[in-house]
């Protein structure tokens, strides 16, 4: 008896068991969109017949990613008249089953722009629970099995925090900080809640103006931060406190956001601007008016970073010096962000063509197209890659995608 | 041999007992959770209530439903999501849904609307025909959600109708749907095809929109900073009054609207201002103190008053307007009510910028439109729309 109930406290006292396999936010791992855990089992040519594992209708719209942990998948959808009804599903990512649903209703403005959705932020996990943020601001943390932990209507606490067009800013987790940007013309805040008990921990006030980007995390001086851009530029505040720590001026985009890797936070300014993290103020590297990125944010990967334009040209540069590599066009338009595992980028555009670009050979080599399938519907979610998969989904369903016998072997 | 615990048993046993949980059991739980409040403030003791509560059994479903009648949305998605875990749970487990008690609570229209629209999205999951029989007697239901539902099937109805060339009774089905709907655009499809038909409707009214105004301006709105600042109108309304505007004195000019969805358009008033502020009041004769809601549609940036009160106000520039956009509580007083609405524009310069121009009706929270006591008939198309003497001629 005494086993078995030292045994039930044990497995009630474990911290969650984060694999490099899961994919807990908006572009995965600090919001870099590089999979931590390599390509094992993701495709590379990609068609219908035998890259789709599986694929599941979803009950509304949506363009926040998937977030998976271990082998469960999350997805966010809003629908019903004026999408008030917002959902929170969980699938089981080897068949697609769907494990379980809540829907809640929006207690903040639904309003929004018809090509977004009020399922626009991506959830975010810490591998214990989900943390699920709508347009609305309405905000849910559930457990991985589905039970309530807390909730919030931040549009009930801040009533002019909203946007016409809609909010599209993914949260992120520091610790036991939950950290949402919540920007617009009228009462524009960041918030950091505590992830036990869903109440403020600080909040800040922000430009009154339309932003959806999103926060980036980055190692910068021994010490975690977190990178809030605006049109003003790129704030750095400590995620305990709200805190500002340093403060990059230069002014930046509100949409695409900033990207991070190697020490480096390239912020969508003038073009795209690179900051060397220092543990002090940053010291700018480059400017590189050549490589602005349209909607999606751009991707540090290895010494390269990769920015896909609004004309749908992927442009690849030295990290070090910004100068320009290589071009390539691709198809798009673009409303999601690519991302990255090992030697390969995946973009999805809002015609539903999927595009795997081969980035393994160095310096002025341009990169390949290798694979190409068309899933036949707008995609505008960055796609998440986890278990061995990609995920990525529509206003109507969800795919998982898989590497077939030529491609990658399966973990 | 000693046997010990089997804990596989203990695994099995927990939920059957915890699903034992009686209606009088629950009571604690639901309480903590109507008790949250904003900021997150009652989090804490209704997560725990929450656990409790969601391992009752399906026969408890009727009384968390009834709960949702004294729940803020923030309370009534905690509430919802144990609905959830407890149906689910039920359904698997082949216990099935109390469909003939959630009929009962649906069919009681002293119900909050959304806990009975819920009920209804219980029964059509667990029994769709009986659901599908229920859709028909909705359609003047309190719950828009409800109504909408019935709606759509006359006007399924009126489109088979029309198929079919029937067309008189087809006006007939379609004019029985304008009567029940509250949804934008089921309003605008069902007028749209009475249209065709040669039928005339009359959407101001339907929804409840205010048409007639006096209008002043215009004021200074430059660098944004006329939201805040108080110009005389805000004070006290004097219809005789005039102030010195942005550049020369300005008095108040009576404005009427005939837009179908009551659009007052200021730039139509003074000319295709920026960086300018503007006022409009009217006066609305209620037959009783009653509650209701201001539903307001505006680009710019906006504030209202009711009875000198200020309701709300939001500075936000061309991010888009919509019927209904916002949706504000009142009270209204029986006899004359007073409404001013302070309407700022921008200096922003961009062709989808020009518009400074809000749409306010009065309904109650299902969206029924409110009538004033008086009110005028609905002005047409032609109808002879002051314009301001200091109108501005020239375009921006």
């Amino acid at each position: 008896m005494k086993t078995y109930v030292s045994l039930l406290l044990l497995g009630l006292t474990l911290p969650p068991l984060l694999t490099a396999d899961d994919w807990l936010q908006f572009r995965g791992p600090d919001a870099s969109s590089v999979a931590a855990g390599g390509t094992t089992g993701l495709p590379t040519t990609l068609s219908a017949q035998d890259n789709i594992a599986w694929e599941m209708a979803l009950p509304g719209k949506g363009l926040s990613s998937p977030v998976i942990v271990g082998d469960k998948v999350f997805v966010t959808c809003s629908s019903g008249p004026d999408q008030k009804r917002l959902h929170v599903i969980c699938f089981h990512s080897t068949d697609g089953k769907k494990i379980w649903e809540r829907t809640f209703l929006a207690s903040g403005r639904t309003m929004c722009h018809d090509k977004t959705a009020v399922a626009a932020p991506s959830p975010v996990s810490d591998g214990k629970n989900i943390y699920a943020l709508f347009s609305s601001n309405d905000l849910f943390c559930l457990d991985l099995d589905g039970n309530l932990q807390w909730l919030r209507g931040l549009t009930q606490d801040y009533p002019n925090a909203s946007n016409s067009l809609g909010l599209a800013s993914s949260p992120v987790l520091v610790d036991q900080c939950f950290i949402a940007q919540i920007e617009n013309d009228s009462e524009s805040f960041v918030a950091g809640i505590d992830t036990a008990t869903g109440e403020n921990v600080w909040k800040i006030s922000r430009p009154k103006a339309a932003n959806w980007t999103s926060p980036v995390i980055f190692e910068d001086g021994g010490k975690r931060l977190v990178g809030l851009q605006s049109s003003k530029g790129l704030l750095a505040v400590d995620p305990a406190t709200g805190e500002e720590v340093w403060n990059f001026d230069g002014g930046a985009s509100t949409i695409p956001s900033s990207g991070v890797g190697g020490g480096l936070v390239v912020v969508p300014s003038n073009g795209l601007t690179a900051l060397k993290l220092n543990g002090g103020k940053p010291e700018q590297i480059w400017q590189e008016a050549q490589l602005r990125p349209g909607t999606a944010s751009p991707v540090i990967v290895g010494d390269r970073v990769f920015v896909l334009n609004s004309a749908g040209v992927l442009n690849c540069a030295d990290i070090t010096t910004g100068e320009r590599l290589w071009r390539l066009r691709l198809k798009g338009p673009y409303g999601s962000s690519p991302v990255a595992a090992g030697n390969y980028l995946y973009f999805f555009d809002e015609k539903g063509g999927a595009q795997v670009v081969d980035i393994s050979e160095p310096g002025e080599v341009e990169g390949k197209i290798v694979g190409e399938m068309d899933l036949g519907e707008m995609i505008q979610c960055t796609p998440a890659i986890g278990d061995g998969a990609l995920f990525v989904r529509s206003n109507e369903r969800l795919w998982k995608l898989t590497g077939n016998s030529g491609d990658l072997p399966k973990p | 041999m000693k046997k010990s615990f089997p804990f596989e048993f203990l695994v099995i046993l927990t939920p059957l007992l915890l699903a034992q949980t009686t209606k009088a059991d629950i009571t604690p739980h639901l309480a903590a959770i109507q008790a949250v409040e904003k900021e997150g403030k009652g989090n804490k003791a209704a997560s725990a209530a929450w656990q409790k509560l969601s391992a009752a059994s399906a026969d408890d479903l009727v009384t968390i439903l009834g709960a949702m009648d004294h729940a803020g949305p923030l309370a009534s998605n905690w509430l919802r999501s144990a609905v959830d875990v407890i149906s689910d749970r039920a359904t698997a487990g082949g216990s099935g849904l109390p469909v003939t008690d959630l009929g009962e609570f649906l069919l009681d229209t002293n119900h909050s609307p959304k806990a009975r629209r819920l009920a209804f999205d219980l029964i059509q999951s667990a029994d769709a025909t009986t659901a599908d029989k229920l859709i028909p007697g909705m359609l003047m239901d309190p719950s828009p959600e409800l109504r909408r539902d019935a709606v759509a099937r006359l006007i399924s109805d009126g489109n088979a109708l029309m198929e079919a060339n029937a067309k008189d009774t087809a006006a007939l089905v379609y004019r029985q749907a304008l009567n029940g709907a509250r949804d934008v655009s089921q309003i605008q499809e069902i007028a749209a095809q009475l249209e065709k038909l040669g039928r005339t409707v009359d959407l101001p009214k339907h929804f409840g929109f205010l048409m007639h105004w006096n209008v002043i301006g215009p004021f200074d709105n430059s660098g944004r900073a006329g939201f805040d600042q108080v110009f005389p109108p805000e004070e006290s309304i004097d219809l005789s009054a005039e102030y010195n505007g942005k550049r020369d004195k300005v008095k108040w000019v009576e404005f009427v609207t005939a837009d179908p969805f009551g659009m007052v358009d200021i730039n139509k008033a003074f000319g295709m201002e920026k960086e300018a502020t503007a006022y409009a009041t009217t006066e609305f004769l209620s037959t009783s103190a009653r509650p209701a809601e201001l539903r307001l549609g505006s680009k710019n940036a906006w504030k209202i008053w009711l009875n000198g009160e200020l309701i709300f106000g939001r500075d936000e520039y061309h991010r888009g307007a919509a019927i209904d956009q916002y949706q504000l509580p009142v009270s209204l007083k029986e006899g004359k009510n007073t409404l001013l609405v302070k309407l700022c524009q921008n200096e922003q310069t961009e062709t989808w910028t020009v518009e400074w121009q809000f749409q306010l009706r009065i309904c109650d929270s299902t969206g029924t439109a409110i009538l004033a006591a008086d009110r005028p008939a609905t002005p047409t198309e032609g109808t002879n729309l002051q314009q301001a003497p200091n109108r501005r001629k020239a375009q921006p």
